[in-house]
């Protein structure tokens, strides 16, 4: 084998989240309110737009998160301790073209000046990669930018024809969808993917950090970890609010009294405290046992995971609380009696009665909470409690990039791609997050 | 002297047009009686008059000649001079209609400064006091939540009174009000009206007050007027065949179904003593520190095959009442008996239930089929669609595709999945159009008579009463203040609250017998009068009505009253 | 009323007690007493005898939960948790790792924090809550809907942009302010306006998006319609029915974060170098103190619970239904 495949947990709960996500699209075709409000989401055409964006977001992490590690040349089957994935391999030009140190967008020189070899003075030293092509004295640069703009632009227009042929039996299919909205985003999308793409084959499109990395490489590494962020935080906070949500609402009593105090007590420790306590405590934790991770990037997966489990344990309260004033609401409804007048045991009556009519809060509260982690692990890397200093994220970006800005001149471009990037993502889920709320609120207020 | 004219008016919203071309006079000093079902567009119609539609609804076309000025050609500058000035308006739900956080003086005080200038206190109570509200002065300091039902509409009213309108538009005034309530409130309009020269376009369902009230009626039906007449033409001999239907529909015209069980069968159900009593925790350690008597010691008897009635006004105590019978109520204290066995709590395949809200009663993901199958899960669904009038085509939608009275009837299917032989029915009708009514009521007795079921029924409609039931039980703060056969109890009421009930309940033919006998507001039961519960609002009462509450005294074999003067 | 409070008064004593559980938990179980020691000493050669100097010198020689070596009722109290928490309810904090003493610390670096948080508090509620009666004005207009895409731009930016792009924008170009900094007195003021404006800006869409939600709730409710039908005028309508009942939930939403204004924000006191509990607490983090960590969650608590009475306080004197119950 030429690699071997490796399974970090973060891959394996993200292909479960998947899993679970296309197995809930068939438990909302057949639920006929559920399919109503999502296909009201389907004829938004913001909604669409941003979900068509939101879901190359996840393919790009997708593809981030198929790790494997090389074999390395030799007779016996060992294998590099570096963990890759199929992302690191479709951009491998991007990752190992790595050049000394800063370099501004699309630049042929270095931003630094360095004592060169042969000459007597300092000068911007010529780029390792960045505009090899043009040789030496990086002429024609202009004139180079220029055509490979022009074509990648074709490209991208050719690859979006494919996407527009194939996708017409959908479009006959469910005609009433915003269709438009997807389209006009996915040729945006392929234009710039084009583009972008033909001009990564000579240049740092998006310049070099500090050591030499390509921006444009880090800030596609850092949408997996904010997506993951996002979701699988979600995923690990879910089941408990829900859980403890209803059954604090339905059963009232000591029961309720007791999951009242419990996220009192919780929502009492200042957040930020409380995450860096816990984050604090599982660096220790990591730190003395070595010996469970194989490599390096497990470890920063296993820090990974624990600050979505952190924060998913500090942020279930919200849910929890609007999941026990709806099902104080629902406790009274009149369907909920007759069920008891008919025998129906609490149990039967949490999960037929009270569960499906509280699935429209969960869904917008999943979807709206999204964004806010994301924001969030900017600012804690940033503080330095969030991700492993080795992951890349838009927060320890920022972090590394904060400094450059003092500088003279200005080294502004690894900043502005995560703040591009960033706002991307953060803005597609919030408006995703507006039409999924605005079709599913029976009190929705434009 | 025409003051209103409304040619042609046309409303929609989106491809929608609720009102469809209405076209009516009223003149000054006028009572004109808008009548129809839900949904007909009375409400819209009285909202286009006054341009307060909500935001999505357009006037498509006509004209509304308002003392010769044209409404719909006026700016809203103009439109805001004529709202509380010329015309004004009340809604039906004086609880939402009054902002809540300020008082009813001062939200008085601003439709007077609006229209008048200037809001002397003195105004403000003098109009509280002209729609019969008592002690106008410190009322008018108090917030809306403080007042009864009956008292936010006197001040609602009075808020509308303010500008001196020529013209007052009530949108459905005492839907939302006890019947005795209601009878006071109706009496105010039509007292102000006459001493005003107030017109008065009053919008309703119920014939009953378009008999009492109106001196025209137009009734609407999908958009359109079908009929306009003079009362007492229109009552004598209505012209338009809905017209007939809806007279049709009523109770009293239904055609008396064969109350054929005899009385004096063993009982089925048996309640002794019942009481519920919910405690009232003050301090800081929550002690319990009085109870709210919500059942106060009931005794009822029931047969198979017979309807007993529970009649009352809101907070009286009966749904606490029907559901600690059933069982989801905790009862304080008390036997309920089944087929002579002793019960607590539920027993769903004896007793079950049917709920008021059409509209909450059923689990809006759930399927028909799945919904009537859920006390049993091999009821046989088809057959008891059928039973119910329904065709077993309808097993696989949702509710929400149904009406109000199809979802009482998949309802009814739900009890009976589990066989139950009595079924407590808390106001199943009160919600429903006279038409719709009628036809529940009608499987209601066919299902009796087929089954043998007994009927718990609980209601506040005195003509569904004297349809439906052998015996009724009248109810007053938590305690059966009279019970008899309906024949006895209608024809020959003894209590004073009863009678009370009976004459405040509006007569198709117009007439009216002894007025207002229970003024004033019923008590809180939180707060009962010390004695006779009744004696604060009783023409009778007596000292020593203050003193005792009356024990009982047996009229004839089946007719007891309590009171100490029952003649 | 008063019985209301003094019932959630009592009620504060277990959720505190219930903190102080899980910080200790927290900290000590994962990291003894033995580890923290021997990170404090640093060095190879730390001998146990050091160790048990150390801990005694700051109270961590005993168990960390339950005695069993002492007798009766001293089984729970001759503990480190009991003793901590007990000293933390008499306001008593101890000692940072640095020898200074936390209490004063507190004292003194509050000052900077409000300094801060309170302008930010009050110029962010009248900003928003004018912007979102602005956009009501004008609802269902192009203006209204501008604004509401403007607001979700605004929520979509992380705060730390604001920050680095309002630092970045005074100190290079133009130069109006300091951009980090603190002095006391009255010459803090030139130092709190690019904080101030900073944080105002940052949460200013996702609050205007709030307040506008409450406030076309409200817009639709029946006794708006009846304040029309009485011919009122809709400027009226909208400062006297409108706002008015909006803004109980609103203010009583706001109230809730007054107490943490001490706290102030972590991020801007350490962008912006004030020195306020903020950045004592990101400092006290990074150097992994943790009595000063403790002593700030702590206060964090009580201040929430202060806050979760304020609330009910002013629900009661806000909302006359609840006043006169």
């Amino acid at each position: 084998m030429m690699f071997k495949p490796v399974l970090l947990w973060s891959d394996a709960l993200f292909f479960l989240l998947i899993a679970v996500a296309l197995a809930s699209v068939f438990y909302i075709r057949r639920d006929e309110h559920l399919r109503l409000g999502w296909r009201k989401v389907g004829q938004s055409r913001v909604g669409m737009a941003a979900a068509t964006l939101l879901l190359v977001f996840v393919g790009i992490a997708l593809l981030d998160s198929l790790h494997y590690r090389e074999r390395l040349p030799g007779p016996q089957a060992t294998y590099a301790v570096e963990v890759r994935s199929a992302l690191d391999a479709l951009l491998g030009g991007l990752r190992s073209g790595a050049e000394k140190t800063y370099s501004a967008p699309l630049a042929t020189h270095s931003f630094a000046k360095e004592t060169l070899d042969h000459d007597a003075g300092r000068d911007f030293p010529r780029l390792r990669h960045g505009g090899a092509h043009l040789g030496a004295s990086a002429e024609g640069w202009g004139a180079d930018v220029v055509r490979r703009i022009v074509q990648g632009l074709g490209i991208g227009l050719i690859v979006w024809l494919g996407l527009w042929l194939a996708g017409a039996p959908l479009r006959r299919a469910a005609p009433h969808l915003a269709w438009d909205a997807v389209f006009v985003t996915l040729l945006a999308l392929c234009l710039t993917a084009g583009a972008v793409a033909l001009l990564a084959q000579g240049y740092h499109v998006l310049g070099t950090d500090k050591v030499g990395q390509d921006v444009l490489y880090l800030t596609l590494k850092s949408i997996r970890t904010g997506l993951l962020i996002g979701t699988l935080t979600t995923l690990i906070m879910l089941p408990a609010a829900v859980f403890l949500g209803l059954l604090a609402g339905y059963a009232g009593g000591w029961i309720d009294d007791l999951i009242q105090y419990l996220y009192t007590t919780l929502n009492s420790i200042p957040g930020v405290l409380l995450i860096a306590a816990a984050v604090l405590m599982m660096q220790v934790v990591i730190d003395t046992n070595p010996e469970w991770f194989a490599t390096a990037a497990e470890r920063a997966d296993a820090r990974f995971l624990a600050l979505c489990a952190i924060l998913g344990i500090t942020s279930w309260t919200g849910l929890c609380r609007l999941l026990r004033g709806e099902a104080l609401k629902l406790r009274e409804m009149e369907y909920v009696q007759a069920a008891r007048a008919l025998g129906v045991s609490h149990a039967r009556i949490l999960a037929r009665h009270v569960l499906p009519n509280v699935m429209h809060i969960v869904m917008i509260a999943i979807v709206m909470d999204f964004s806010g982690l994301v924001l969030a692990e900017a600012v804690l890397s940033y503080v330095g409690i969030g991700v492993d200093p080795t992951t890349i994220s838009f927060g320890t970006m920022i972090n590394s990039a904060r400094m450059e800005l003092a500088r003279e001149p200005m080294v502004w471009w690894s900043l502005a791609a995560a703040f591009v990037f960033m706002f991307a993502l953060v803005l597609a889920a919030n408006l995703f997050a507006d039409a999924v709320r605005d079709a599913f609120d029976p009190r929705a207020v434009k | 002297m025409t003051l209103l004219r409304v040619r042609d008016l046309a409303v929609s919203i989106g491809a929608v047009r609720p009102v469809a071309g209405v076209g009516f006079e009223i003149a000054r000093g006028e009572t004109f009686a808008l009548l129809g079902e839900s949904g007909c567009g009375k409400s819209l119609t009285a909202l286009a008059l006054m341009r307060l539609l909500p935001a999505a609804a357009r006037i498509e076309r006509g004209s509304v000649k308002f003392a010769g000025n044209e409404l719909c050609g006026f700016t809203e500058a103009q439109m805001r001079a004529m709202r509380g000035g010329r015309i004004g308006m009340i809604f039906q739900e004086p609880g939402t209609s009054l902002n809540p956080v300020l008082t009813v003086g001062a939200q008085i005080a601003e439709a007077l400064r609006q229209h008048t200038g200037r809001a002397a206190t003195e105004r403000v109570v003098e109009l509280l006091a002209a729609v019969g509200i008592p002690e106008p002065a410190q009322r008018a300091a108090e917030y809306p939540f403080q007042m009864s039902g009956g008292m936010k509409q006197r001040a609602m009213i009075a808020m509308a009174l303010a500008g001196e309108p020529e013209l007052l538009i009530a949108d459905e005034p005492t839907t939302a009000l006890d019947v005795t309530i209601q009878a006071q409130v109706l009496d105010l309009l039509r007292d102000l009206q006459r001493r005003r020269g107030m017109a008065l376009l009053l919008i309703t369902h119920d014939l009953g007050i378009v008999a009492r009230m109106a001196d025209r009626v137009g009734v609407m039906r999908a958009g359109r007027l079908v009929e306009v007449a003079k009362k007492e033409d229109f009552f004598r001999a209505p012209a338009h065949p809905y017209s007939r239907e809806l007279f049709a529909a009523l109770p009293e015209n239904l055609p008396a179904p064969e109350k054929s069980a005899p009385a004096g069968r063993p009982a089925l159900l048996a309640v002794r003593d019942l009481r519920v009593h919910f405690p009232i925790r003050r301090g800081v350690f929550r002690r319990t520190v009085g109870h709210v008597r919500a059942v106060d010691g009931v005794d009822l008897e029931l047969a198979a095959a017979r309807t007993l009635a529970l009649v009352g006004e809101s907070g009286c105590g009966k749904t606490t009442l029907g559901k600690a019978i059933l069982g989801l109520q905790e009862k304080t204290e008390g036997a309920v008996s089944l087929a002579g066995r002793r019960r607590t709590g539920l027993v769903p395949a004896q007793m079950q239930m049917v709920f008021q809200d059409p509209f909450g009663s059923l689990n809006p993901r759930m399927r028909i089929g799945a919904i009537i199958a859920e006390g049993r899960a091999d009821a046989d669904v088809d057959a008891l669609l059928a039973q119910v009038g329904l065709s077993a085509a309808m097993k696989m939608r949702y509710p929400h595709e149904f009406s109000g009275g199809q979802r009482q009837r998949i309802a009814i299917a739900r009890a009976l999945a589990v066989g139950p032989q009595l079924l407590i029915c808390d106001e199943p009708t009160s919600a429903l159009d006279v038409s719709v009514q009628a036809q529940v009521l009608a499987l209601l007795v066919d299902l009796q008579q087929r089954l043998g079921l007994a009927y718990l029924f609980i209601t506040h409609n005195i003509s569904v009463v004297a349809f439906l039931a052998h015996e009724v039980a009248v109810m007053y703060l938590g305690r059966i203040v009279e019970r008899g056969t309906a024949d006895e109890v209608l024809r020959d009421a003894r209590h004073p609250y009863t009678r009370a009930l009976l004459a405040a309940v509006p007569r198709i033919d117009g007439q009216e017998g002894e007025r207002l006998l229970a003024p004033g507001d019923p008590p809180s039961p939180v707060h009962p009068p010390a004695g006779c519960h009744f004696h604060p609002r009783c023409p009778r009462a007596t000292a020593r009505c203050q003193a005792d509450y009356p024990a009982t005294s047996v009229l004839s074999e089946t007719h007891q009253v309590r009171c100490f003067f029952p003649d | 009323m008063l019985a209301y409070l003094i019932r959630r008064l009592l009620y504060a004593l277990p959720i505190l007690i219930g903190v102080n559980v899980i910080t200790f938990s927290l900290f000590f179980v994962v990291n003894t007493p033995d580890d923290v020691a021997r990170m404090q000493l640093g060095a190879k050669h730390v001998t146990p005898a050091a160790i048990e100097k150390w801990k005694a010198e700051r109270g961590y020689d005993k168990p960390l939960f339950f005695n069993p070596a002492a007798a009766g009722g001293a089984q729970l109290t001759e503990t480190i948790f009991f003793e901590k928490s007990v000293r933390m309810f008499m306001l008593d904090f101890g000692r940072a790792d640095d020898g200074r003493d936390i209490a004063r610390e507190i004292r003194l670096r509050m000052g900077p924090s409000l300094a801060v948080a309170v302008p930010v508090f009050v110029l962010g509620l009248w900003a928003a809550i004018s912007f979102a009666l602005l956009l009501v004005y004008f609802r269902a207009t192009p203006l209204d809907f501008a604004g509401v895409v403007l607001c979700v731009a605004m929520m979509s930016i992380s705060g730390l942009f604001y920050i680095i792009g309002g630092q970045w924008l005074v100190a290079k170009v133009w130069q109006l302010v300091p951009i980090s900094g603190y002095a006391g007195g009255l010459a803090a003021a030139q130092f709190i306006v690019l904080p101030v404006i900073v944080s105002v800006l940052a949460g200013l869409g996702a609050s205007t998006r709030w307040y506008r939600t409450i406030f076309l709730e409200e817009y639709t409710k029946d006794h708006v319609r009846t304040a029309r039908a009485k011919g009122l005028p809709e400027r009226l309508v909208l400062f006297r029915h409108v706002l008015r009942n909006a803004l109980i939930p609103i203010l009583t939403g706001a109230v809730v974060l007054i107490p943490a204004l001490f706290m102030g924000s972590l991020l801007i006191e350490a962008f912006f170098g004030i020195p306020g509990l903020g950045s004592y607490t990101i400092d006290a983090i990074h150097a992994q103190d943790f009595a000063v960590v403790r002593a700030m969650v702590f206060i964090g608590s009580a201040l929430y619970i202060v806050g979760l009475l304020l609330t009910d306080i002013s629900y009661t004197l806000a909302d006359p239904r609840i006043r006169l119950q």
